[in-house]
């Protein structure tokens, strides 16, 4: 289509460009922005994992002075039980009752209702005065306890084989004959893991600022993973339509899945609009420990058989994870990413969801993918010691590559897993020796990767400057990568480029910030929209030339003639084509809306050395490197960037992080004390190598990058303590008391 | 009870303030100052988002009463560039892609700051534990403590 592209930003570590406004310490974040008459608002929460409520008295507290308005359930749009309405893939049956509590409090920091007062101090005393009448039910924790036949039921609707059940969703994915399969293996090994439920851990609490006018408009500052998911969640359980909802998207510190549903919008929303003034609430870090994220805490059984030449036979996994409150655990990701990097012929994956007496789960980074990962590349190890084969050739000699077809349905496509699993070989990192007390650990792990809604607006400014703007919230430098795109296309300095979030109002619908979906998708809308723009620019040039527009071609920020056939004319810059541009049809710009498809899954496979302190019980990462296939890293610092946050993740969720309940049903580490994520001095240098096997399917070749690396981690730990200290761990986390306790049994050094 | 009147100095400017005896200093520079580059990620001292520096000590402002600003001299993310100038921290930071979000940027700078003014040539490991009192989750910190050490070492190299 006659623009040349020089590949000259493409890959390149540019300066991203809202980087001055955050080490300046000016970029606004959700709890950043105040408004002239602005009030405070605060959440009641239950302080019972699961209770009746028969009544709510809020009349001492709206009695108090300087109290504006207070909300109970009755304000929030009620959707019956009877009748699934979807947002997504949430249920807003579900989503209207965990903002706020309707005839049951499911979790010890449930909202019950929320005020909105002239201070925060006002407004937690005037919590401290509303009555609630409670009546105490049974509760259950534990997946193991909420399964029970005479286990307390959240949901009375729900039935499980015939009866009511804590067990709200089954998912089964079946290839070949798993019986005959494992009739054919020389070596069958089956183990049963546990997970614990991990926060996110995003550093910025949730946090909101809303205005309501006296005639409804209502306007959104708040930090998500969508602002148009904000707008929808909050028109529904507020009943204001969504055209009166301006949601601006805040600058936002850190998601990772758990800011892709609101919690304060709608309750801010309705304060707003009873009181009168614009209210703005911040969660405290106890109220994200208690009442926000946190992903499952789950139970995995997996059993895989293998011929003694090393061909997996048959593959079984069983996999019940915890849903909290409300029904959504991620058993697609669990049942479905777990077996995907391998060709196996007889595949059985089957996913519980169970609800009991926690927070809601919410997404967190390849949602379920990395719990069945654990379990299945732990095992795994096992049967590639068994047949005394190394781990990684284990894994090449049944890799899935092109024209696998997934136990998930797919037919792979060209992917790059093999790929991943030879530049693992290869690594440095592999052929280093280990010493005493050391072991290495390797594991791999898929994530689906997505595609979806996206839209995309690129004007040319009348200095002949580009401006885009986007649909989706920027967590990791997503930004870099459009200008990159688009400076690339123009064929112009990077600088140039202007990249900007619009808010709902402002910029077409937009989907998540989710699923590592946001470069692949919003690249390619923000391709097809310059390549209408440069196709503007080349009929303008062909105007002026008096040339047929074909014969025109775009190089390197100016239209040339496309061969000297065409005539000889000086080179037309996109400075001269604006300047000209009243005079020759009017402003230049386009705008694209797509439903993208094409997002390829992708592969990772991670190498982890620790050293264990065998009379401390500490494990301790000392080397690690990420092998992922990224299709093409258009900013490789913010692809780099995703693979070590990632592999930092799991290192916590391996080693020290885990929620821990009392036995009052209430969580006992609620803040970054005692919940414990990694810490600076608790890692090494996180080492990547990208892999690029170019997408198909994708203008610049990406495929999404931020998910898979969460997925092989815990594995690869808990295989390198394995190999450290000839003890299989299969419980998480391996933190230092549950080390020792499993170190106390005889100790059997691996061969060095 | 009635409001403190406290006489300070923040990122080298005088200034006056009212606030309550029991008010945060974190939330006074946000709420009261429009200072809202130092963030509050826990108010327990854990994250190190609130970082700043009181007379050349880092402190977490989410622990300090604002009060105890009094007579002190207070610098926070805001005043590190001088004049439009960005410090080379700032700058490395930007080049070596060492933040993703943001939220934890501004304290990170901070604590650097003041590890670079009492320890110019840092090994990795006392970056690390200087920083142990900073939490990020999306960097895994493996291009933060390269760009400290970078600069660290081109610091030293235009001092010569």
């Amino acid at each position: 289509m006659n623009i040349v592209v020089n590949n000259k930003w493409i890959g390149q570590r540019t300066i991203r460009p809202d980087g001055v406004d955050k080490v300046t310490g000016r970029a606004a974040f959700a709890a950043d922005t105040a408004m002239p008459g602005m009030i405070w608002g605060k959440v009641l929460r239950s302080p019972h994992p699961h209770a009746r409520i028969r009544g709510i008295d809020i009349s001492k507290a709206e009695r108090l002075p300087g109290v504006k308005a207070v909300v109970t359930s009755r304000d929030v749009v009620d959707f019956p039980l009877d009748k699934s309405v979807m947002l997504g893939i949430q249920d807003m049956r579900w989503m209207c009752r965990n903002v706020m509590a309707r005839d049951k409090a499911l979790f010890p920091g449930h909202p019950v209702a929320a005020v909105a007062a002239t201070t925060e101090a006002i407004a937690a005393r005037a919590c401290e005065l509303i009555e609630v009448d409670y009546e105490v039910q049974p509760f259950s924790i534990e997946i193991d306890d909420a399964i029970k036949p005479d286990a307390p039921i959240l949901h009375e609707l729900n039935k499980f084989e015939g009866k009511p059940s804590n067990i709200v969703g089954q998912l089964e994915h079946k290839k070949g004959d798993i019986e005959a399969g494992f009739k054919q293996a020389d070596v069958i090994i089956e183990r049963t893991f546990t997970t614990r439920p991990v926060h996110q851990g995003y550093i910025e609490p949730h946090a909101c600022l809303i205005s309501v006018t006296a005639d409804g408009k209502t306007t959104i500052w708040s930090s998500s993973q969508g602002q148009f998911m904000v707008r929808a969640m909050t028109s529904m359980l507020t009943g204001i339509p969504q055209s009166d909802i301006r949601a601006i998207p805040a600058e936002i510190g850190g998601g990772f899945g758990g800011k892709t549903i609101v919690y304060l919008e709608p309750l801010a929303t309705l304060l707003a609009k009873k009181s009168g003034r614009p209210v703005k609430m911040v969660m405290t870090r106890e109220e994200v420990m208690r009442a926000t994220g946190p992903t499952s805490g789950s139970k995995s059984t997996v059993k895989i058989g293998a011929k003694k030449d090393g061909t997996i036979v048959a593959a079984q996994g069983t996999f019940y994870l915890q849903a909290g409150a409300f029904p959504g655990s991620p058993i697609r990701g669990a049942a479905g990413c777990s077996f995907a990097p391998y060709d196996i012929a007889n595949v059985l994956s089957v996913g519980y969801d169970v609800c009991s007496n926690r927070s809601k789960v919410a997404a967190y980074r390849a949602p379920g993918a990395p719990i069945g990962a654990y379990a299945v590349e732990c095992v795994l190890d096992e049967v590639a010691e068994s047949l005394n084969m190394d781990p990684l050739d284990f894994r090449l000699k049944n890799a899935a590559k092109q024209g696998t077809k997934a136990a998930h349905g797919p037919v792979f496509p060209r992917i790059g897993y093999i790929e991943t699993l030879e530049a693992a070989k290869n690594s440095p990192h592999y052929s280093t020796p280990t010493g005493k007390l050391q072991g290495r650990g390797v594991a791999s792990g898929f994530w689906f990767n997505a595609g979806g809604e996206s839209s995309a607006q690129v004007n040319i400014t009348e200095d002949g400057n580009v401006v885009v703007t986007t649909g989706h919230p920027d967590i990791g430098g997503s930004r870099a990568g459009i200008a990159n795109v688009c400076a690339e296309l123009l064929g112009i300095d990077y600088r140039r480029v202007s990249v900007i979030i619009g808010d709902t109002q402002t910029v077409g619908f937009s989907n998540l910030t989710g699923g590592s979906r946001v470069l692949f998708a919003s690249s390619m809308v923000v391709t097809q929209a310059t390549e209408k723009v440069i196709n503007t620019l080349r009929e303008r040039a062909a105007k002026v030339w008096e040339i047929d527009p074909e014969a025109v071609k775009w190089e390197n920020g100016a239209a040339h003639p496309a061969s000297p056939n065409a005539g000889q004319f000086e080179p037309l810059t996109l400075e001269d084509l604006a300047e000209k541009a009243p005079q020759q049809g009017g402003p230049i710009g386009a705008g694209v809306q797509l439903n993208t498809q094409g997002a390829d899954g992708g592969f990772g496979t991670h190498i982890c050395d620790v050293e264990v302190d065998i009379e401390l019980g500490i494990a301790r990462v000392i080397k690690y490197t990420a092998v992922q296939d990224v299709g093409r890293a258009v900013h490789p610092g913010y692809v780099e960037g995703q693979l070590q946050g990632g592999v930092a993740q799991g290192i916590g969720w391996a080693l020290n992080e885990e929620y821990i309940y009392r036995s009052d049903g209430k969580v006992d580490n609620p803040g970054f004390l005692d919940y414990r994520m990694p810490v600076c001095s608790d890692l090494p240098m996180l080492d990547t190598i990208l892999v690029e096997v170019p997408n198909p399917k994708h203008p610049q070749g990406v495929k999404g990058v931020g998910e898979v690396p969460l997925v092989p981690v815990m594995a690869a730990v808990a295989n390198a303590i394995y190999r450290a200290t000839g003890k299989r761990f299969y419980a998480l986390p391996m933190s230092p008391p549950k080390v020792l306790e499993g170190l106390q049994e005889p100790v059997q050094q691996a061969a060095e | 009870m009635a409001k403190l009147h406290v006489s300070t100095t923040v990122n080298g400017e005088p200034l006056e303030f009212l606030c309550e005896p029991y008010e945060t200093m974190l939330d006074t520079l946000r709420n009261q100052l429009a200072l809202t580059g130092s963030k509050e990620g826990c108010a327990s001292g854990d994250c190190g988002a609130c970082s700043i520096t009181l007379d050349d000590r880092l402190v977490c402002s989410c622990l300090m009463l604002a009060a105890e600003a009094e007579g002190h001299e207070i610098r926070t993310i805001e005043g590190m560039a001088r004049g439009g100038r960005l410090h080379p921290l700032q700058e490395k930071f930007l080049e070596q892609a060492a933040l993703q979000c943001g939220i934890c940027t501004s304290g990170m700078l901070v604590a650097s700051e003041a590890l670079l003014a009492k320890n110019p040539e840092p090994s990795e490991e006392e970056v690390r534990f200087w920083l142990a009192g900073n939490l990020c989750r999306c960097t895994g910190y493996d291009k933060i403590v390269r760009a400290v050490l970078e600069t660290a070492a081109e610091i030293r190299e235009a001092a010569q």
